[in-house]
């Protein structure tokens, strides 16, 4: 699949603003961050400024933007529609959560529930956007929605972790939450990995055509031998060395590199943990960009069995 | 953003029954060679929409790629839009604009000149002309020899091989039995003759479960669908087809009843060796052929209803000379080992098992198949027959067969093998379509001998017609070619459709004989109809060192489209589209009947040109008239046309009673095939939907060389002379007679350098020899056959000016068979270098299972030189796409004394396009585009920028809307 | 409602394409091409269409396979349009309702009206049936010519899609395949008719009818492996037919 990168922008943004959002819901009402209005004021600007940041982004990859309110419409069979709804849903007690924090000083639990419920669900909704799409295999299976909701959790929580230390806020409860979160999306990203490395492919050349019943099947002639917005679109193809070099920089950079810094904040308190968890973060979102560009690159549609593909 | 839609799911308000259009009309499609039906629906003057004629005896309605493109190739920005004069150097593509007036005078001056000195120093050559029936007959008037359409490069092996043997031919002229054949074998068969019928044929004998053979070394297109593919070496098929015989003659699967009824099998051959009577047939005082008569036991009228002829024994005739009937010559060579199916498989890449096999299929289809159709008919000789009796085995062939130097008589061999199954134009078998069958050969001879040739005046006859033997050849007293492409010369005497391919070569050496100008319509000779492209180049650009001027010292062009060619023309006149002008589809041309009716159609303008361009046929009208063609003026000089082609249409007479339409004559429209002139014919064709089309009765369908009832019929059409009947030529006396003008009889004989190869490959039955090109050069050093195909959804050159075809075919790769190319060490894509003993060229390689393993092969004509057509100079036809023209010389390595014959048939002139043998290796390094690279041709004056986006269709659906 | 209908009556219009007469000419196509680029979804764009990367929304286009290896293999042509699915994720993914399936017969429809361009109904579809138009910013599709099929300015017989109506060696067949009586249905039945794809579940409507098998075998037509020689291979063979007595 190509990877667009507005597409790859807005779910790294709005997946970190998302987790940094439900951890700021839950954790502020438990007084567990920094209490100032400043902390508030970032960390709700943050959040809110990276989901929006996100949806608008998103919205550069449509023909008619437009027309994007139109996308409400369908929540009961598209998780697209349910997606900006919940987004859109989100916002109210986000918005609400945020002022009250900012302005009235009080970090409501119950708007905070609601804020941090309303992200999972966007997450969930994003996520399952590509986990309900048969045609591509590599989205379609059990491993994408866990991933996408522990990477939001990750980066989520490193950001957060970041602002607590810019206040010198003292949060180990954070910095833990930052390792866990990390070590949970590294080991669902690997079995991510495992699985589509291992899974056999569920649709060949033979099914798409019907014709494995003669042999096996090769494209002669593909339609046209000019391109076309399905190659275009779904025909993009990367080399295996390519693939696993990228990986390697997604492990290390979106990964390891983030849950050694977050291991190393949550043992120092020192400058050396502060400097660790100023770090994490932005590393950490580096990494899932190239993660998520990835995560495109290398899902592949049943349309290119039509043209030339040995396996989708 | 209206909230209260927010959420709900807003119903689309569909039209089901929108206008298609305001008008419609009716004429004939010419996006290929096929000229089916076609309905235009035009919306505010646009062409809207385009679809097949249901009511058409071509299509029945369907439409292929081609046609159904037609709306883009109408508003392609390669249209030319002026007439234009060179004023560079030719090939650098500079020209000025000029008016009508202007190039009409400049023409004048030229070919006036010409016909007040030396009118054969004119050389009119049409390319894919569907108006011979006209360019042929003006060059008559004008009084040069030198005139011929494209059928040299394309398909006379086919026509000469049919017209000399069954008085009839394959390609369109001619149809499988669809309805009732049980076994249907063809031969390199490709998609632009006849496409639409042969598909929806297909599609009928696949339906009824008959069994459809393909024999072809590529299996892709119509080859794809067969029950069978046979994936044979390019250029052996007539071997193949003699193993046919072979077995058939071993098992006595002949049906000697046809061959006796209808051939000259039971002919009687004189065997006189070193005679001069030697190998022709036995004939008593007034000519009449003779046969071995068991009624009488003695010579007899071979034509005789009543005979009952021998078909094997030596036989005396009175006059001493020992005579056999032609059967026993054919059955003594064909039964010979060397024919057998082991001794032809490893030649032929087809096992001996297989050839075994479809033998015996093609006689159990035949024989224990037979057909019978309760339909009385009455034979030639006015007996009446209860029904109609078929061998359901039916053979159709084209390119494959016809673009070899073999395939004369490969074609012939045949039509041999229809002859002994006794299926031609029995049901079930292979259908003459009207005017054919006709005499074999049809009563016409070339005109232009030498010395015949007046200043001024028009020749006595056509340019082209069939020669009958040595003494209608076009050669001087010591046989130098009187003809600039030696057609009807002793380098092709059977030459019947000319050499248009040889033209250019001829025409800068100067031999036989200089010229001044040639006139050339629609026929892209500087790339994809040229054999040596950069060769042709050359010579269109070369100058006499001594006066500077050009060794071809004039070129007028005329074409609709920036075409290579333009660049290197003097004077463009250019032409209209297809739906801007009047045409005739003639039955004095290249007709569109089919086996069971008699039609011919019209084409009429649909849209208005919005360009300064003329109908190339009223230009040449016009002109003919400037020039006081005979023809073409009145005693007076006032021109005879005024109304152009149109008025040419209905009131031009060729022959008392016969013009250029059949339907509709007489001066109330009250006849048809033969009658006056009506001035109301063009008119009654459209009321007709541009055709017109004679239902042949039932009992004149079958046996048309032999059935009374149609031969009378086809009499009063002026299809044939005289209702007698057509003898089919199993044995050809044609043949014989050069062969013994070679052997040293007679008065007309060859030069001593061309005698061998006449003996040689004018033998009077089949035979079987290597392609020249395969025997000339190393098999170790050249060890793979090239040829072409044309795609289905690509006619020639004439589809990368079209925005939807060039998506389809945009470039070409090589197609290579796997297991070869992994052998050389080849992957899809690869960079590869094809090499001739002719040129190199680099291009990219596509690898293939459906191709025989010692072939490789490209889409015929996708290849554009970079600037042309109006495309972008980096486009795909000419960075990705090229063509083999490159590697195939129009000139076979010289003989001993230097002498270079043409790449052709040594008996028709047919270009040898797919005898060519190429080396493939994997080139050092991967190119960005194909080579050779030509240098890019600038647009001519007034073409339009081409449109980044193309919304066609947008302004239709907005005024539908009423936006 | 994107959710999907319960088509009227179980009506389900679609096309029966047969593989073994298909010889890929690209008629369909491009005669589709002509219709819908003045139809319903007018125009189908045309990208730098005389440039070095052509690139045009098509309703229909034709594939070439090679099923099998070497000779024993067949070439297959394989034209592919939308299949018009009972399970349509194409429609259900839609955000805004602009795709959707037509309760009367089942048709899959775009609304451009409606269509955001936001392309994920073109993910959804495992056949590549969906046609993105840059210019226009919508998505486009085979209509099945809802323009002509019920148009009744046509002629009766008119009222199929262009592709079937163009098809010259009539391989593609137009019906309701919710109809166990009609005659698509019939063909499907008795050739084998099947779906592309099945294991995703989408329910194509569309059928593809097999090639047939080759016949290559010795017997395939009723035909020995070879004749039986009667003629002597001896020189003066010919002589077999000296008593033969035959008529003119």
């Amino acid at each position: 699949m190509h990877p667009a990168l507005s597409v790859i922008a807005f779910t790294t943004a709005s997946g970190a603003g998302y987790g940094l959002l439900a951890f700021l819901g839950l954790l502020a009402p438990m007084g567990w961050l920094p209490g100032s209005t400043g902390f508030a004021l970032l960390a709700t600007g943050l959040a809110l400024a990276a989901i929006a940041g996100g949806l608008l982004s998103s919205t550069l990859h449509l023909g008619h933007p437009e027309r994007a309110w139109r996308a409400l419409s369908q929540w009961r069979s598209s998780w697209l529609s349910r997606e900006g709804l919940a987004a859109v849903l989100t916002f109210v007690p986000a918005g609400l959560f945020a002022a009250a924090w900012v302005f009235g000083g009080v970090a409501s639990a119950l708007l905070g529930l609601l804020a941090a419920v309303g992200a999972v669900a966007t997450v969930y909704c994003t996520a399952m956007i590509y986990a309900s799409l048969k045609p591509v295999q590599r989205w379609h299976n059990g491993w994408v929605a866990p991933n996408y909701l522990a990477m939001a959790a990750m980066t989520g929580a490193l950001w957060l972790h970041l602002l607590c230390r810019l206040f010198a806020f003292p949060a180990p409860a954070v910095a833990l939450l930052a390792v866990v979160a990390t070590a949970c999306a590294l080991a669902l990203k690997l079995g991510y990995w495992r699985f589509i490395d291992t899974t056999a492919a569920a649709s060949t050349p033979e099914s798409a055509t019907g014709l494995g019943r003669i042999g096996k099947v090769r494209l002669l002639e593909a339609p046209h031998t000019s391109e076309n917005y399905l190659l275009e679109e779904m025909g993009f193809r990367i080399a295996r060395k390519h693939a696993a070099r990228l990986r390697v920089i997604a492990l290390v950079a979106g990964f390891a590199v983030p849950l050694l810094l977050a291991l190393l904040a949550l043992l120092s308190d020192g400058l050396a943990g502060a400097l660790a968890a100023v770090l994490a973060a932005p590393i950490a979102t580096a990494g899932v960009l190239v993660e998520r560009w990835l995560f495109f690159a290398e899902a592949r549609h049943t349309v290119m069995l039509y043209y030339g593909a040995a396996a989708a | 953003m209206p909230i209260q839609d927010m959420f709900r799911t807003v119903k689309e308000e569909i039209d089901l029954s929108p206008t298609v259009s305001d008008e419609v009309k009716f004429t004939t499609c010419y996006m290929c060679a096929c000229r089916c039906g076609i309905k235009v629906h035009l919306k505010d003057g646009t062409v809207r929409y385009i679809e097949g004629n249901k009511n058409h005896p071509v299509n029945r309605g369907v439409l292929c790629a081609k046609g159904s493109a037609g709306i883009m190739t109408q508003y392609a920005p390669a249209r030319l839009t002026q007439p234009m004069l060179r004023v560079g150097e030719r090939g650098r593509g500079e020209f000025k604009a000029i008016s009508w007036d202007e190039a009409m005078a400049i023409a004048e001056g030229w070919l006036g000149n010409i016909r007040r000195t030396d009118p054969r120093k004119l050389a009119f050559f049409t390319g894919r002309d569907q108006s011979q029936a006209l360019t042929g007959w003006w060059a008559s008037q004008f009084g040069t020899p030198n005139y011929a359409a494209h059928g040299g490069f394309c398909s006379v092996n086919m026509a000469a091989a049919g017209l000399y043997t069954i008085g009839g031919s394959f390609w369109e002229f001619g149809e499988p039995d669809w309805h009732h054949t049980r076994y249907f074998l063809m031969f390199g068969v490709a998609e632009d003759h006849d496409s639409n019928p042969i598909k929806i044929g297909l599609g009928h004998i696949k339906g009824r479960g008959a069994k459809f053979v393909s024999v072809n070394p590529v299996r892709t297109g119509y080859s794809a669908i067969a029950d069978e593919w046979v994936g044979i070496r390019p250029g052996t098929d007539g071997l193949f087809v003699l193993a046919l015989i072979h077995e058939l003659l071993r098992a006595d699967k002949v049906d000697l009843e046809y061959l006796a009824r209808y051939t000259n099998a039971h002919w009687l051959v004189i065997q006189a060796p070193g005679t001069a009577g030697d190998g022709l047939f036995a004939r008593d005082s007034e000519g009449r052929p003779l046969c071995w008569d068991r009624n009488r036991e003695g010579p007899g009228d071979a034509m005789a209803a009543d005979a009952s002829p021998a078909m094997v024994g030596n036989y005396k005739l009175a006059d001493g000379r020992d005579a056999v009937p032609a059967f026993q010559l054919l059955a003594q060579r064909y039964l010979d080992d060397a024919y057998a199916p082991d001794a032809v498989a490893e030649r032929t890449g087809v096992p001996a098992d297989t050839i075994r096999r479809i033998a015996a299929e093609l006689a159990h289809a035949a024989f224990a198949e037979e057909v019978v159709i309760e339909q009385p008919w009455t034979d030639w000789a006015g007996r009446r027959h209860e029904r109609m009796v078929g061998r359901p085995v039916a053979m159709l062939a084209m390119r494959g067969i016809s673009a070899h130097s073999n395939g004369f008589h490969t074609c012939r061999a045949i039509h041999l093998l229809q002859m002994l199954l006794g299926s031609i134009d029995t049901p079930g078998g292979f259908r003459y379509k009207p005017p054919f069958p006709r005499p074999c050969p049809p009563p016409i001879k070339p005109a232009g001998k030498p010395g015949t040739i007046e200043p001024g005046k028009p020749m006595a006859g056509p340019p082209l017609g069939f020669v009958t033997g040595p003494e209608d050849l076009l050669v001087e007293a010591d046989g130098t070619p009187g003809r600039i492409d030696k057609a009807y010369s002793w380098e092709a005497p059977v030459a019947a459709h000319g050499m248009m391919h040889m033209v250019i070569t001829n025409a800068w050496k100067g031999d036989p004989y200089p010229i001044d100008t040639l006139f050339m319509f629609m026929a892209n000779m500087s790339w994809n109809s040229a054999m040596n492209v950069p060769g042709t180049i050359a010579m269109l650009t070369d100058k006499d060192e001594a006066t500077g001027e050009y060794k071809i010292p004039h070129i007028i062009y005329s074409d609709a489209f920036a075409s290579e060619m333009v660049a290197y023309a003097d004077l463009i006149l250019p032409d209209t589209t297809y739906l801007e002008r009047h045409d005739c589809i003639s039955l004095l041309d290249r007709p569109i009947c089919d086996a069971d009716g008699a039609a011919d159609a019209i084409r009429q303008p649909i849209v208005e040109p919005d360009r300064d361009v003329r109908p190339f046929q009223d230009v040449l009208i016009e002109l003919g008239a400037r020039l006081g063609l005979p023809g073409l003026v009145h005693p007076d000089g006032r021109p005879r046309y005024p109304g152009l082609y149109r008025d040419y249409i209905a009131n031009h007479e060729r022959a008392p009673g016969i013009g250029m339409l059949a339907g509709w004559r007489g001066e109330n429209g009250e006849t048809e095939g033969r009658g006056a002139p009506n001035p109301k014919q063009v008119e009654a064709y459209i009321a007709n939907e541009c055709f017109w089309r004679h239902k042949f009765e039932p009992e004149e369908r079958y046996y048309k060389h032999a059935n009374k009832a149609y031969l009378e019929k086809a009499a009063r059409f002026g299809f044939i002379g005289a209702a007698q009947p057509i003898i089919l030529q199993l044995y050809s006396e044609v043949l014989q007679r050069f062969r013994l003008a070679a052997e040293g009889h007679g008065t007309v004989q060859p030069p001593e350098r061309h005698r061998e190869r006449v003996r040689k490959h004018f033998d009077p039955l089949p035979i079987w020899y290597a392609p020249f090109e395969h025997a000339a050069v190393d098999p170790a050093e050249f060890p793979l056959h090239a040829v072409t195909q044309r795609p289905a959804a690509m006619y020639h050159s004439w589809g990368s000016m079209n925005a939807w075809l060039r998506q389809i075919h945009g470039r070409n790769r090589l197609h290579m068979n796997r297991v070869t190319a992994e052998g050389l060490g080849i992957a899809d894509d690869d960079w590869v270098t094809v090499t001739s003993h002719h040129g190199q060229i680099t291009v990219q390689a596509k690898l293939m299972e459906g191709v025989e393993p010692g072939t490789v092969w490209t889409w015929n004509a996708i290849g554009k030189r970079s600037g042309t057509w109006n495309l972008a100079e980096d486009a795909g036809e000419s960075r990705k796409g090229f063509l083999l023209n490159h590697v195939i010389s129009e000139l076979l390595p010289p003989e001993g004394d230097g002498l270079r014959y043409a790449n052709a048939d040594p008996v028709t002139g047919q270009a040898a396009w797919y005898d060519l043998r190429v080396r493939v290796e994997k080139a050092a390094v991967p190119l960005a585009a194909t080579e050779p690279a030509f240098a890019p041709i600038p647009d001519p004056p007034g073409m339009t920028a081409p449109p980044a986006i193309s919304r066609f269709g947008e302004l239709f659906r907005r005024r539908r809307a009423g936006r | 409602m994107t959710s999907l209908p319960q088509p009227a009556m179980g009506k389900k219009l679609g096309l029966v394409i047969d593989l073994d007469i298909c010889v890929g000419c690209h008629a369909c196509a491009v005669n589709c091409k002509e219709w819908n680029t003045g139809g319903h979804a007018a125009p189908l764009t045309d990208r730098d269409p005389y440039g070095s990367d052509p690139a045009g929304v098509w309703f229909n286009r034709i594939h070439s396979f090679e099923a099998g290896d070497g000779a024993a293999g067949r070439t297959v042509h394989f034209p592919k349009s939308c299949l018009h699915c009972e399970q349509p994720a194409c429609v259900e993914v839609c955000p805004t309702g602009a795709s959707y399936k037509r309760s009367e017969d089942g048709i899959v429809l775009v609304n451009e009206d409606l269509c955001i361009g936001c392309k994920l109904c073109s993910w959804a579809c495992p056949y590549g049936a969906r046609e993105y138009d840059w210019d226009q910013g919508v998505m486009k599709k085979c209509t099945l010519c809802i323009d002509r099929i019920y148009n009744e300015r046509l002629e009766v017989e008119e009222r199929v899609p262009a592709c079937v109506s163009t098809c010259p060696a009539s391989a593609r067949h137009f019906g309701d395949l919710g109809d166990p009586d009609s005659k698509v249905s019939a063909i499907v039945r008795e050739r084998g008719g099947y779906d592309l794809l099945p294991e995703l579940g989408y329910k194509p409507v569309n059928k593809y009818l097999p090639p047939r098998s080759p016949r290559t075998a010795v017997g395939s037509t009723g035909a020995a492996a070879s004749l039986a020689p009667v003629v002597k291979a001896e020189p003066g063979g010919f002589l077999h037919w000296i008593d033969r007595i035959l008529s003119r």
